[in-house]
């Protein structure tokens, strides 16, 4: 029995498949001109890896922000639900997971069996989100998968005053003027947006194990930044952007069968 | 180089008949913002001669250059000026003035002159901040709130939008209304989403109207939130760059249901103006008590 988790964010579509509990497949597609075209793409790129037809999906539950746009989906999970769902099937540890994504950034707690008990969301500023290392990229000319690397040469804190994604930007442009090297402002950016969500997170209160998990922990630099905001370690999956998508597969596999 | 739609044209100006050498008091204000200064030459309390220029990156420098420019072609010296007053974001920068006074007092004090003293609430609409200052009938600041977090509502976010949309900025507010239908607003809380919106609802075949049509409504709407906080009594009125964008002004009057003042004075002076005046009042009150 094969059931997949379909999650629609605010930038990029990812699939995965589960086979009898197991992931057997991960696609990814970043939404262009068309969100219908990239959920299409994502979904037969997974089936195409394992040989698999659309038949052979027994249930497909979708989520993120989007998730309404699956229109073949049997049922649906909020951003918050799938995300703690695959956290805690990573880590069972975990009593609280941070997802970072492009324009939202959420805090969960959750018990050990992997209910949430609360969580805190920011999705109207992109200061606590992608966005802000992605707009800063462009801003400081570095390709934003190279920002992680960047920050982590840094041996200076250079302080970054606006909170503003807009306003960032001209400050890093002053940064560059005055001539700071990109990997101390790299190192500020990152700082800069583990300060907004950790101050989010200390909302619902901080436990360990903490797990990091969307499409911002995959940078180095930021999953860094946010050790040291903490104070703590953090566990961090292989693949982090695929977290909630795996926790709405997980949720088609139950016997309820994703409704 | 390609074409900046977020410039706009730098301007100064004396005031026809005007002759400053028949004034006892000579004072000047000096606004440096975040994104413009403004320099203003006030003679015996009345508009003389001003100046709006884009503020730099040196702040010292831009406060020089748009009194430099006041003073233009006027005669007039720097030296002959018995008062001045630094007033904005760059005031402690202003290393000719003789004092610095906050931009809410003089945005106050300003609003006051433009408008007349029946102003009750002044709405600030400047390039990094946005500010509901509310005064009595001499200008004097009763309570103020503030947004200098978070470029939505600011005139930084509407040249985002100039730039994407390549509309010259000074057009946008003509060109929002040339619409067949008010569009549902973009994001009204970050101007990154708004951005990203606008991007796709370009993509999927929006014209360009209608997405600044979207953008000033989420910004009036952005400000409206922020007026509601500390509560709108009347008269109205709207100073800064931004109130000179009929597109968010319009709007902006329909949804709090109050239209703001009219004038013929240029909004952008305000603070200036304010500052010139709060030189010309220390002066009098110096000169008065030495008599």
């Amino acid at each position: 029995m094969i059931s997949a988790g379909i999650d629609v964010g605010a930038k990029n579509v990812k699939v995965v498949l589960l086979r009898d509990g197991e992931v057997v497949s991960r696609s990814f597609e970043t939404i262009g001109l068309n969100t219908q075209a990239a959920i299409d793409g994502a979904f037969a790129a997974a089936l195409r890896q394992i040989g698999a037809g659309r038949g052979e999906i027994s249930k497909i539950t979708a989520t993120g922000a989007g998730r309404k746009e699956v229109k073949f989906a049997d049922g649906e999970l909020t951003e918050v639900g799938a995300s703690a769902k695959g956290v805690h099937h990573l880590f069972s540890s975990a009593c609280t997971a941070i997802d970072v994504g492009a324009e939202e950034g959420r805090a969960i707690k959750v018990d050990e069996k992997g209910k949430v008990l609360d969580f805190a969301v920011n999705e109207k500023c992109a200061a606590g989100a992608g966005a802000f290392t992605e707009a800063m990229a462009r801003a400081l000319e570095v390709g934003v998968e190279k920002m992680g690397e960047l920050s982590l040469k840094s041996r200076t804190a250079v302080p970054m005053n606006a909170q503003c994604a807009v306003f960032a930007e001209s400050e890093v442009v002053s940064l560059i003027h005055a001539k700071t090297p990109k990997e101390d402002i790299a190192r500020a950016v990152h700082d800069a947006i583990a300060d907004r969500i950790v101050s989010m997170a200390r909302r619902i209160g901080i436990e360990k194990d903490v797990v990091v998990v969307g499409g911002l922990a995959k940078n180095a630099g930021f999953i860094d930044s946010i050790k040291r905001t903490l104070a703590t370690d953090v566990l961090v999956p292989q693949y982090p952007e695929y977290a909630a998508a795996l926790g709405a597969a997980l949720h088609a596999a139950t016997p309820t069968g994703g409704q | 180089m390609s074409t900046e739609f977020w410039r706009w044209t730098e301007y100064r100006k004396t005031m026809p008949g005007a002759d400053w050498r028949e004034a006892a008091l000579l004072t000047a204000g000096v606004d440096v913002g975040s994104v413009s200064s403004q320099a203003v030459i006030m003679a015996d309390g009345k508009l003389y001669a001003y100046s709006s220029m884009r503020t730099g990156s040196d702040s010292p420098r831009s406060a020089q250059n748009a009194m430099d420019w006041a003073l233009e072609g006027t005669g007039l010296t720097l030296e002959k000026i018995n008062y001045t007053v630094g007033t904005g974001y760059g005031r402690v920068n202003v290393s000719f003035a003789d004092r610095a006074i906050t931009e809410i007092a003089c945005h106050a004090r300003g609003a006051n002159f433009i408008y007349g003293p029946s102003v009750r609430t002044v709405l600030d609409m400047g390039g990094q901040d946005c500010k509901v200052i509310r005064c009595d009938e001499k200008g004097k600041v009763t309570t103020f709130l503030m947004n200098d977090k978070c470029a939505a509502g600011t005139g930084r976010g509407m040249e985002v939008f100039a730039d994407l949309l390549q509309i010259p900025i000074t057009e946008i507010g003509g060109k929002s209304l040339d619409i067949d239908e008010e569009p549902k607003p973009v994001s009204s809380t970050c101007v990154v989403f708004a951005k990203s919106e606008a991007t796709g609802l370009l993509r999927s075949g929006w014209p360009k109207n209608k997405v600044i049509a979207a953008y000033c409504a989420a910004m009036a709407h952005r400000v409206v939130s922020l007026l509601e906080r500390v509560g709108v009594e009347k008269d109205f009125a709207i100073t800064g760059g931004i109130a000179k964008n009929v597109g968010v002004t319009s709007r902006l009057a329909g949804e709090l249901a109050i239209k703001p003042l009219e004038t013929e004075y240029d909004t952008q002076l305000a603070g200036a103006i304010g500052a010139a005046l709060f030189a010309h009042a220390i002066t009098k009150k110096a000169k008065a008590g030495i008599k």
